[in-house]
């Protein structure tokens, strides 16, 4: 067989988030997007019941979710009983302090696109653009059930709107085409395939 | 009078881990789909994986309504005294109105033959039947309908088992490639005691750990360090058979490189040795490489049987270690 002592090809067309607008994320207070990221995770929660079977006995571990090229990352505990999602601000020295069984990092287009199902995870592993550290049996569980789950995080951020959903929802749909094109990332769901 | 002789189209088996990658699998192109339940009875038992029956029988549904069709693989070894689980896996599969399940085991081929015979079987790569001699034993016994062929086998050598065999036989095209003997291999159960024999997993992920020490990704499993990966080198899956190690004066892949398998240009040849299917491995993968994978191989095949030459390289990026090789199939050593 063929000796392997090439380099990484790394995803070339995966974007890093702009410094420029990420030195405004720095700023933001964490309060509010807490309380929105609460009632993200407990809508995720009632729309994607089965996100939360198939992870079974892992759904009680914390990860974190850690986009490296933005200044806060994610707190998620997936336990459908008491679903959990908050920010983390990073340290100067680029590290975030918090308790965690498992850490899944990489470019955030690059976890975007995961939950979307435009990118594959074990392809971005290989290519060294995420890293994964800890509980390695939690971090499969959690990405083979966001996989299954079809996750459109567009949708999701409009179901939180109560009676506005529709309308953000659609406002979303016709925005997407022309924000992908100017980010590169994958901002809703790849392929058509619904149950 | 047309002159050109048609081309065989053969069969495409893709992988199905869940049921949304079930489905991205018939929109890509399978003709067919294998997949497992979530337990020990197949050979990716891996956390979040696989199917409950209530999701098998829906995603059959769906397959079948699509035109493709499902295999149910229950292709480990069942541990004496806990027999009932797979007996009840085959049972659940025809419930669930399978077109075929794909077998490993002596015993559990011979339950299947006695209390489901209408139930079309296929033997697993894992039953690792490699001769002429061996598949017609099969195929005689248990009225084995097609046997899927280790990677261990030249193309010239798949062409002469062809020609002395009655059953269909299936090749994997696309993939992880094991350097063991298929069904015999135990180095996982050394490291952690668990085996894709007997649980279903090469390497369980309870076992695995990465860390990042300065630039390195640093694998441990089973409490070992087997590999030690450094800034801009491909990540190879935590395998030991794909571990750095240092014996005899050289350090580095002693059993096997990280590479994964292609053979997309060998569709011409494989289809004249008399393959009737080919199998994209990958059932522990995401909907996005089996949407990339299934839809490369399907454009391959289309490509071939319309007259049009097959594109190369099309699906390296998904590839372990981001390297392919046409494996056994162009066998230059022994």
């Amino acid at each position: 067989m063929g000796v392997c002592t090439g380099t990484a090809m790394t995803e070339a067309s995966i974007p890093h988030f702009p410094r420029l607008v990420d030195h405004l994320v720095a700023r933001l207070p964490t309060l509010p997007l807490d309380l929105a990221l609460r009632r993200f995770i407990t809508s995720l929660t009632e729309r994607h019941p089965s996100l939360f079977s198939r992870l079974d006995d892992q759904a009680r571990k914390t990860f974190l979710i850690d986009p490296t090229d933005v200044s806060i990352a994610f707190l998620l505990r997936p336990d459908p009983a008491l679903p959990r999602l908050e920010a983390v601000k990073r340290a100067p020295d680029g590290t975030i302090v918090a308790a965690r069984d498992a850490r899944i990092a990489g470019p955030l287009a690059a976890l975007v696109g995961m939950v979307h199902g435009a990118l594959d995870g074990d392809a971005l592993f290989f290519s060294r653009d995420i890293v994964i550290e800890g509980d390695t049996e939690a971090v499969l569980a959690l990405r083979n059930a966001v996989d299954d789950s079809e996750i459109d995080l567009a949708d999701e951020v409009a179901a939180i709107t109560g009676p506005a959903s529709k309308f953000v929802a659609e406002i979303f749909r016709r925005a997407a085409p022309v924000a992908e094109r100017m980010t590169g990332v994958t901002l809703t769901r790849a392929g058509g395939t619904t149950a | 009078m047309n002159m050109v002789a048609e081309i065989f189209r053969p069969e495409l088996v893709c992988p199905a881990g869940t049921p949304a990658a079930l489905r991205t699998a018939v929109e890509a192109g399978a003709d067919a789909v294998y997949c497992g339940f979530r337990d020990e009875t197949n050979a990716r038992n891996f956390p979040g994986l696989n199917f409950s029956p209530a999701e098998l029988t829906e995603s059959i549904r769906f397959a079948h309504d699509h035109g493709a069709k499902v295999l149910v693989a229950i292709n480990t070894f069942p541990r004496a005294g806990a027999e009932t689980l797979w007996h009840d896996a085959v049972a659940r599969a025809e419930g669930a109105g399978a077109d075929a399940v794909i077998l490993a085991d002596l015993g559990l081929v011979a339950h299947a033959t006695v209390k489901h015979p209408k139930l079309r079987r296929h033997l697993s790569v894992q039953a690792a039947a490699s001769n002429p001699d061996v598949i017609r034993f099969w195929a005689a016994t248990f009225d084995i309908k097609r046997v899927v062929l280790p990677r261990v086998l030249t193309v010239p050598e798949i062409a002469a088992i062809n020609l002395e065999i009655s059953c269909e036989t299936e090749v994997f095209v696309f993939g992880g490639l094991c350097v063991m003997a298929e069904g015999r291999c135990s180095l996982s159960s050394h490291a952690t005691g668990k085996s894709p024999n007997m649980n279903g997993v090469c390497s369980p992920p309870s076992h695995v750990l990465y860390r990042e020490e300065g630039d390195d990704l640093v694998a441990e499993l089973g409490g070992w360090t087997i590999d030690r990966t450094p800034k801009g080198v491909p990540a190879p899956y935590p395998t030991l058979c794909k571990g750095r190690f240092s014996a005899g004066g050289y350090s580095g892949h002693v059993f096997e490189d990280p590479v994964s398998l292609d053979a997309a240009q060998l569709i011409p040849p494989l289809i004249e040795a008399g393959v009737t299917a080919f199998k994209i491995e990958g059932r522990q993968r995401s909907r996005a490489y089996t949407q990339a994978v299934v839809g490369a191989f399907r454009k391959a095949i289309d490509d071939h049987v319309a007259g049009r030459p097959i594109a190369s390289d099309m699906t390296k990026r998904l590839a372990e270690g981001q390297t392919t090789t046409a494996g056994a199939y162009k066998k230059t050593w022994r």
